[in-house]
């Protein structure tokens, strides 16, 4: 039953006086509180939202981990305090003068409390330094377009320079049109960027969010050398509609799930948000980089 | 001929007639032979891989194939690579670093193919890989985008040293149909769509994305496919003398460079 229905149910049961039963008519327009309860778009159970966020916006059923703003993921992942942001005055043009993009950008960036829809800076992890950028699919999808795209470069340049690891928390539905031609180029630039990181023996974790699809995968976050996803998430190049499109039929749900790209091999592993600080921090230990403070565990962390 | 939109220079692009890939390779190169392959899973017939001579100086060429017959587009996909195509090319890629050939791309494809085998080899890794790599090819790397220039699928063999684009060639981050679906709901705005999108070679130069146009005859490459094969011919044999006195390490260096201040934004 959805929740559409329940709530008919519910009120039409409060509003029986035994007289004469309600109308249904009269209760189609129910309100559903929007704050009170979570529909989990993958298994479609009902929670309570109180359920749901102290589970770290996970689905207590299925396990699907649902999108997060980049306060909550910088919350549960860098240590109280430590975080350093970069780059926070950069501000979009609007290079193909494409209708009303500046107003759109303003809207998400006063709604999303950040300049675009990445936010970049240094961290530490359990101890462990590193470089760290948190895309927000609040803002726009998170789509790429030149702020994006120079936040990331210049986070991995920052990070080739100072020798420090990448980890990069992608999600967006890919480049961003509205941008034109220069937004397919931040995935060049994105890319040779990861790859001069690379070249001087830089580590790069990507770990893949919900959804992390288009011209993203198909640029630095496929370029991991260490590639994780939380459980459930989409991750694909095409989208699924156009996929459809193409071929004429239903695709199977679990396809282009983080469970079929680990099958198919593009994921290393898929980590529970919960281990997900830990997991990171291991890796970095067992890459050589210097615990610099103590661990006090964040909220929630197991 | 300078003032044609977008649109007509799109049906310009979609005419049958308009040369392709299969034209332009006998015409431009010699001693051609093709290379098939990419020692991973299969070939891909949307993309042409192979060496031969520019003038006297040996290159390797990849090529996105479009067909002119439906049998010869059912054979090349449309030209459509799938994640095997893009991984011929960065083999053969690698192969021209090895043996210091310079690296001659033609684009001409509507984008990277979207369906299920292509998602499950892997069709993002693949497109990302060749943007990191061909970043950082230590031999000079020149693409003309001939016709169609779409999206991802065009980038991936779209990381050089030169872009140049025939004077009636598109190149966008979306299709136009694709653009209007998505902002309109309705696919059959693409006309409105391809001149928001700022697509033409002339667009493009301004953004500094294209370096380079070649001009096509009047009513575009198919009205004359020799003259625009010798225009292609002099332009690439120009820039492989230019870019092969530049060393090594300071070709991959500008190559970085002229991608890495493609952005608009204040600060």
């Amino acid at each position: 039953m959805d929740i559409e229905e329940l709530f008919k149910v519910v009120k039409a049961r409060f509003t029986d006086d035994s007289h004469n039963s309600p109308d249904k008519n009269e209760v189609r327009d129910v309100e559903i509180p929007q704050d009170l309860l979570f529909k989990c778009p993958r298994c479609s159970n009902v929670f309570y939202n109180d359920e749901f966020v102290n589970n770290r916006k996970v689905c207590p059923k299925c396990n699907y981990h649902a999108r997060l703003t980049w306060q909550e993921r910088l919350e549960m992942t860098a240590d109280e305090g430590s975080f350093i942001p970069f780059d926070e005055n950069l501000h979009s043009l609007n290079p193909i003068g494409f209708p009303r993009y500046e107003e759109k950008v303003q809207k998400c960036a006063s709604d999303c409390h950040t300049n675009e829809a990445i936010v970049t800076g240094e961290c530490t992890i359990r101890g462990y330094r590193c470089v760290i950028g948190i895309m927000d699919s609040h803002f726009m999808m998170a789509s790429m377009g030149s702020v994006v795209g120079e936040k990331i470069t210049r986070a991995f340049e920052y990070a080739t320079q100072k020798k420090l690891p990448v980890i990069m928390f992608t999600a967006s539905g890919g480049a961003r049109m509205q941008e034109g031609i220069v937004s397919l180029m931040q995935m060049a630039k994105t890319s040779g960027a990861v790859k001069l990181h690379s070249d001087a023996g830089g580590l790069y974790i990507a770990v893949m969010t919900d959804p992390t699809t288009g011209g993203v995968t198909a640029s630095f976050a496929s370029l991991g050398d260490i590639t994780i996803a939380e459980p459930k998430v989409l991750i694909g190049f095409a989208g699924r509609r156009v996929i459809e499109d193409t071929i004429r039929q239903r695709l199977p749900d679990d396809f282009q799930s983080a469970e079929f790209q680990q099958d198919c091999g593009f994921v290393d592993m898929i980590v529970e948000r919960g281990m997900m600080r830990r997991r990171l921090s291991n890796i970095l230990k067992l890459h050589g980089f210097p615990k610099e403070r103590g661990n006090k565990p964040v909220k929630n962390e197991e | 001929m300078n003032n044609l939109s977008a649109w007509e220079r799109m049906e310009i692009v979609h005419n049958k007639n308009r040369p392709t890939v299969n034209d332009y390779i006998p015409a431009i190169f010699t001693r051609f032979m093709e290379f098939h392959g990419d020692r991973l899973f299969g070939d891909d017939a949307a993309i042409i891989g192979g060496i031969g001579f520019l003038s006297d100086v040996p290159v390797t060429v990849l090529a996105q194939v479009k067909g002119k017959t439906l049998d010869e587009n059912r054979r090349t996909n449309f030209s459509m690579p799938h994640p095997e195509g893009y991984r011929k090319a960065l083999r053969l890629a690698r192969q021209a670093e090895k043996f210091h050939r310079p690296v001659i791309c033609l684009v001409d494809t509507p984008g990277a193919y979207c369906g299920i085998e292509a998602e499950k080899r892997g069709q993002g890794e693949a497109i990302a890989k060749n943007l990191a790599e061909f970043m950082t090819l230590k031999t000079p790397v020149i693409s003309v985008v001939l016709g169609e220039g779409g999206s991802g699928g065009a980038l991936a063999l779209a990381v050089c040293d030169e872009l140049a684009m025939l004077s009636n060639a598109l190149y966008s981050v979306i299709s136009p149909r694709g653009a209007a679906s998505i902002l309109w709901k309705d696919g059959s705005k693409e006309k409105e769509a391809c001149e928001i999108l700022k697509i033409t070679a002339e667009d493009l130069s301004r953004f500094g994305v294209c370096d380079k146009i070649i001009k096509e005859p009047d009513g575009g490459a198919q009205s004359n496919p020799e003259q625009t094969a010798d225009s292609i011919y002099e332009y690439l044999v120009d820039a492989v003398a230019r870019l092969k006195t530049v060393p090594a390490d300071k070709l991959t260096e500008n190559r970085y460079k002229k991608f890495r201040k493609i952005g608009m934004f204040t600060e």
